[in-house]
């Protein structure tokens, strides 16, 4: 009996040592803005979260996870054209309807005029349109009004020359405020549609 | 009368191309998408959707807009499936689980993962990754030593 314990024990140490891992490195680097995030990594050994600039963990053949700092020049040699080929970040802009109305504000008209001029800036743009609203009323009305108000917009961009296809519309109803308030306080600025570009 | 409006929304809030999750926005050199048996030319405005395996030759790059505005790069000899892939537009809440088989990656993470960090996961041979934001690189391969 006790032999065999023995035995299990051996031949799990030989199964461990044997077990290669596949070499990994991963880096956190900060972001154009500067904004410095962080992610975990998780090996069937341990956990290690990295969470400042360059920071990275290094899992070895062995399995072992190493902590190291790269430098922007490391990065730049080993992920160059990798980060090269990240698209630009997406392009949000505010639009605002004359209130009761399918008609867009003074300001909002020239705001349109933006997203086209960011339209034409990228390779094959796709864009979403997403509706907004105050907290007046329930979350399932506010979630169908603003995916209508989105909808509303979308068409007004399809009648403007963009395609159809490129356009998908959303409604996040009420559960993001451009202005915090009360629930079922009427507020302009939260009636919103927002575009994003990609 | 309220499950015609509830049911023209549902049609509005996903239109034809419902499959797609991602779209090509940078291609260079060899790029490839195999989706199951098939295999294509991953040009600039293919459509990626889940379950696809994104692969790249030596000289190749890609990068690719997910619809929660995460956006991830593939370099060089990079083999990258797209495990699962859900998001709600609505909610916010979604699933993003990458697998890197082999080469390198950089992505900046979207909506989903503001909403509910580690929603984003990238999977290596030997180690998974949680995502709690925003910009991070990984790399996969016998050099990575």
């Amino acid at each position: 009996m006790k032999f065999l314990a023995l035995l299990a024990l051996v031949v799990l140490a030989a199964g461990c040592a044997s077990a290669r891992r596949t070499p990994a490195l991963f880096v956190v680097v900060p972001e154009a803005n500067g904004h410095v995030g962080a992610i975990v990594v998780r090996t069937d050994r341990e956990e290690r979260v990295i969470d400042s600039a360059y920071g990275a963990q290094r899992l070895r053949g062995d399995g072992s996870v190493e902590a190291s700092r790269l430098t922007a020049a490391d990065v730049r040699r080993d992920f160059g054209s990798t980060l090269d080929a990240l698209p630009g970040k997406p392009a949000a802009f505010l639009l605002y309807f004359l209130e009761g109305r399918d008609e867009l504000t003074v300001d909002s008209k020239a705001e349109m005029e933006k997203v086209f001029t960011e339209l034409k800036r990228r390779p094959l743009p796709d864009i979403l349109v997403i509706g907004h609203t105050d907290t007046v009323g329930g979350l399932a009305f506010n979630d169908r009004l603003s995916l209508a108000r989105a909808e509303r917009l979308r068409e007004m961009m399809i009648g403007l020359g963009i395609p159809s296809e490129r356009i998908a519309a959303a409604g996040r109803g009420k559960r993001e405020l451009l202005v915090p308030t009360e629930d079922n306080v009427s507020e302009p600025r939260n009636r919103r549609v927002e575009i994003n570009v990609r | 009368m309220r499950k015609w409006i509830l049911a023209a929304a549902m049609a509005a809030a996903f239109p034809v191309a419902a499959a797609d999750v991602g779209l090509i926005k940078v291609s260079k050199g060899s790029v490839q998408i195999q989706r199951g048996a098939g295999k294509m030319p991953a040009t600039v405005g293919a459509g990626v959707q889940a379950s696809d395996v994104i692969i790249t030759g030596a000289d190749g790059s890609a990068g690719i807009t997910f619809t929660d505005n995460s956006l991830v790069s593939v370099g060089p000899g990079t083999v990258f499936a797209i495990d699962k892939y859900s998001f709600d537009t609505t909610t916010h809440q979604g699933e993003f689980e990458g697998n890197l088989k082999q080469g390198r990656l950089a992505a900046i993470s979207g909506k989903m993962v503001k909403q509910s960090p580690e929603s984003m996961k990238i999977r290596t041979p030997s180690a998974i990754m949680g995502v709690r934001g925003t910009e991070f690189l990984v790399q996969v391969d016998e050099k990575a030593q």
